[in-house]
């Protein structure tokens, strides 16, 4: 994102792009990665709702995948999982 | 217009009630709690439309404050002393969140030791927190300045605090002109602010500012200040053109071929025109210099006005210390103002009136006369001086 | 009560991107207050950490209006907004329905903010204030608040050779406000998601104050891995530690009754800031804490049986 200069910026410190932390990736930040496993899953959702980093993506109810753009590598979900359908591995790069 | 007789504190409860804001959040303290509790029963009696908040404390009323003017609404509070100080945090993020909020503050010392009379330690504690700040000479002058603060206010995007001398004006009853209600709802207009908590794009309002951009915010505050300036002028100078009254950020009473100026702000103002109407009678070229606007403060409008001046000497009269053993507040900006200028005049600075000690009509000819000496011998043995103190 | 599918709708409303620890209780806490508030909510946040990680500019978190503006004033903030709320609405100018949601950490709500938290209770604003409890003040490096727990390290109560960690007890801050007269006060956990979404739903509904005492388990600050987090923060309520419980226009219910006895022992065992009173010598303090949480539960209780009397 280029910086703007004080005459350009919108006055009162306010930010107008709602939801731009979308565009800072905090998945780097990871030393473990989750793997789910599609076949287990029965769309509970209880990995949605015990996310801390809004990384679960949900369609029309359903469980859809893993955001790893902002997934911290934290392992609630997989813990929490009630059908083992995640598992924590080491994460490489 | 209709002619009343009213004191300062009713002079501003009056011009609120005309104002009509949405939101008034509020605490009571002294002298100011007349302003706040005239405005609760305009409340009451459904004389207005205002949601009031009769909150804790200041801290919280200026809080809400913000709340209310950054989700749109056009707000205002009272206070005075401890109450401004207790905000004193906030007021700065009003400033820097751009916000338009008038106080109608009332000046008393600051403790300790506490005391409850007039003096200015208050609001020139206050300097620094962003906010356009208005000296009222009297109740017309407070209740003018208050109608046109909301003005200045929401067209600087910039908060504005209009004070009055504790007790001096805030208790004494004066004649004053109002204006009728609807002249002063078309004069104020529609409520502007810089954006809304409510609007259709959903804003995110005080986020951490780190190295990257608070430079760049804190740049636009201070321009911010520099554009109040014509703001303060126009708004001044439509007031002047509807309603006849003229204000500005300072008055000049008889300085064309003063050689000793007067500079003083508040109450003060109308016992040295006595003292300046009784001395040029006897051939005393004395002046004054009546600062009306401290924040901006009008260096450029000053050094020029001082500059085409025929003034020898400045006679500076503050109502406060800044503790940092250079005198007044006003005394100190103001020879900072002139610091460049070619015809730089001698200035000495008197400081009074503290915790609301009286000051009368022969102490100010006292020192106009000392002046007298000083303009012709140039030696000045006190920069620093006090007036009415048992020394 | 919303089911995680209807939840699941106002995913995006509370972005990822934000700054917050791996495993950060307090985001998992927003991310279930906002699914079940929906978008026409106003946040407003005091300092802490969850105000410094979901906003640093030109960053924002918040696909909703969020505002912070102080440390000590958010329930104050948000009773201006409230206010300028019901000022525009009478004027037309504001024709939808508002939710207004102010949380914060124990830090700006049990200490510096219970002022301004009691004046706008007491004023009667519709607004609902969650405290994110994780007792202690985590943003500025752990140090100890009035919700920390007796007997817990932070850096400003150690666990040194003479003091073994915080000598006082934690306040009951949900009593404090309960006796308010606030007409909805609950106490929730994030592992117990249904019942605490529920809670919100119910406060969002409430014409007046409302206030959720949420707890909030920092990894870092109480020293757990970071995927226990909800472990931890169900332990906490399966031992009594945190009864979840609510009143309503002063009656007490108390939702969740542990069905297997799990002392408060285990669930401290798990926290590193806890791991010194694991001695001999510290085991009475342990006891003192069991038998404080214990007669908590029993006044809870008390209070639960009374208030069934009354509605029988």
């Amino acid at each position: 994102m280029s910086k703007l200069s004080w005459k350009e910026l919108p006055i009162g410190t306010i930010i107008t792009e709602p939801g731009s932390a979308r565009k800072f990736k905090t998945g780097d930040w990871r030393s473990q990665k989750p793997i789910w496993d599609k076949e287990k899953c029965n769309s509970c959702l209880f990995c949605f709702i015990y996310c801390p980093d809004s990384s679960i993506i949900v369609e029309n109810g359903e469980m859809k995948g893993i955001d790893l753009d902002y997934c911290k590598g934290c392992g609630i979900c997989a813990v929490e999982c009630p059908k083992g359908a995640i598992k924590m591995e080491l994460e490489r790069r | 217009m209709p002619i009343r007789a009213l004191t300062g504190n009713e002079a501003m409860a009056e011009a609120m009630r005309q104002i009509n804001p949405d939101v008034v959040a509020a605490y009571p303290i002294t002298p100011a709690t007349e302003i706040v509790q005239l405005f609760a029963s305009f409340v009451a009696d459904g004389l207005v439309d205002t949601e009031f908040v009769p909150t804790e404390s200041e801290h919280s009323a200026i809080s809400a404050c913000i709340g209310a003017a950054a989700a749109g609404a056009r707000t205002m509070t009272s206070t005075a002393s401890q109450g401004l100080a207790l905000m004193h945090e906030i007021l700065y993020i009003a400033a820097g969140l751009r916000v338009p909020i008038v106080i109608c503050e009332v000046n008393r010392s600051l403790s300790s030791p506490i005391n409850i009379h007039c003096d200015h330690s208050d609001t020139m504690g206050s300097r620094e927190a962003g906010w356009i700040q208005i000296y009222a000479e009297d109740s017309q002058d407070a209740y003018d300045s208050i109608i046109q603060a909301v003005r200045v206010s929401e067209e600087a995007f910039l908060p504005c605090m209009v004070s009055t001398d504790g007790f001096i004006i805030s208790h004494c009853m004066q004649r004053i002109e109002t204006l009728e209600d609807v002249e002063v709802q078309n004069f104020i207009g529609e409520p502007r602010s810089p954006y809304s908590l409510f609007s259709k794009n959903p804003i995110t309002v005080g986020p951490l500012d780190l190295q990257d951009y608070f430079f760049e915010h804190k740049r636009q505050e201070i321009e911010a200040m520099y554009l109040s300036k014509p703001v303060i002028k126009r708004v001044a100078e439509e007031f002047a053109k509807r309603f006849g009254r003229k204000y500005g950020f300072f008055e000049a009473y008889k300085l064309d071929d003063a050689e000793i100026v007067l500079v003083a702000c508040g109450s003060t103002c109308g016992t040295a025109r006595v003292v300046i109407d009784n001395l040029r009678k006897n051939g005393v070229k004395v002046g004054l210099l009546k600062i009306h606007v401290m924040r901006p403060f009008p260096q450029d409008e000053l050094s020029r006005l001082v500059g085409l001046s025929t003034a020898k000497l400045l006679i500076v009269l503050d109502r406060s210390d800044t503790m940092s053993t250079m005198g007044g507040p006003i005394y100190v900006e103001l020879r900072s103002a002139l610091y460049n200028s070619r015809t730089r005049p001698l200035l000495v600075n008197y400081i009074y009136g503290l915790g609301g000690r009286d000051i009368d009509v022969e102490q100010i000819t006292n020192v106009v006369l000392k002046g007298e000496e000083i303009k012709k011998t140039g030696k000045i043995d006190k920069p620093v001086d006090y007036i009415g103190l048992r020394e | 009560m919303p089911s995680l599918k209807e939840l699941s709708k106002n995913a995006g409303l509370f972005t990822g991107g934000h700054r917050a620890c791996g495993g950060c209780g307090g985001t998992i806490i927003i991310n279930q207050t906002i699914c079940v508030a929906g978008k026409n909510t106003v946040f407003v946040l005091p300092t802490g950490c969850m105000e410094v990680v979901t906003t640093i500019y030109p960053y924002t978190a918040w696909n909703i209006p969020y505002m912070h503006v102080a440390f000590e004033n958010a329930a104050a903030v948000i009773s201006g907004v409230e206010a300028a709320y019901k000022a525009l609405t009478r004027k037309g100018k504001i024709k939808d329905k508002w939710n207004f949601i102010a949380i914060g950490g124990d830090g700006g709500t049990y200490d510096i903010g219970i002022q301004a938290l009691s004046g706008a209770i007491e004023r009667w604003h519709r607004f609902l204030y969650i405290c994110y409890d994780n007792e202690a003040y985590m943003n500025t490096g752990i140090q100890r608040s009035s919700a920390t727990p007796r007997g817990a390290h932070t850096t400003t109560s150690p666990a040194g050779t003479v003091i073994p960690g915080k000598p006082q007890f934690r306040k009951n801050l949900t009593e404090i406000i309960a006796a308010h007269g606030a007409p909805y006060v609950a106490q929730a956990s994030p592992s117990h998601w249904a019942d605490f979404t529920r809670k919100v739903e119910k406060a969002l509904n409430t014409d007046g104050p409302t206030f959720i005492n949420v707890l909030s388990p920092c990894p870092l600050g109480w020293r757990f891995p970071p995927d226990m987090t909800i472990e931890i923060a169900r332990l906490a309520v399966e031992s009594k530690f945190w009864p979840l419980y609510e009143v309503e226009n002063g009656k007490y219910k108390i939702n969740h009754r542990p069905r297997k006895e799990v002392t408060v022992k285990e669930w401290m065992k798990l926290q590193g800031r806890f791991r010194h009173l694991f001695t001999p010598a510290n085991q009475k303090i342990i006891d003192e804490i069991q038998a404080e949480v214990d007669k908590e539960w029993e006044k809870l209780s008390r209070f639960a049986s009374l208030s069934q009397g009354e509605a029988d």
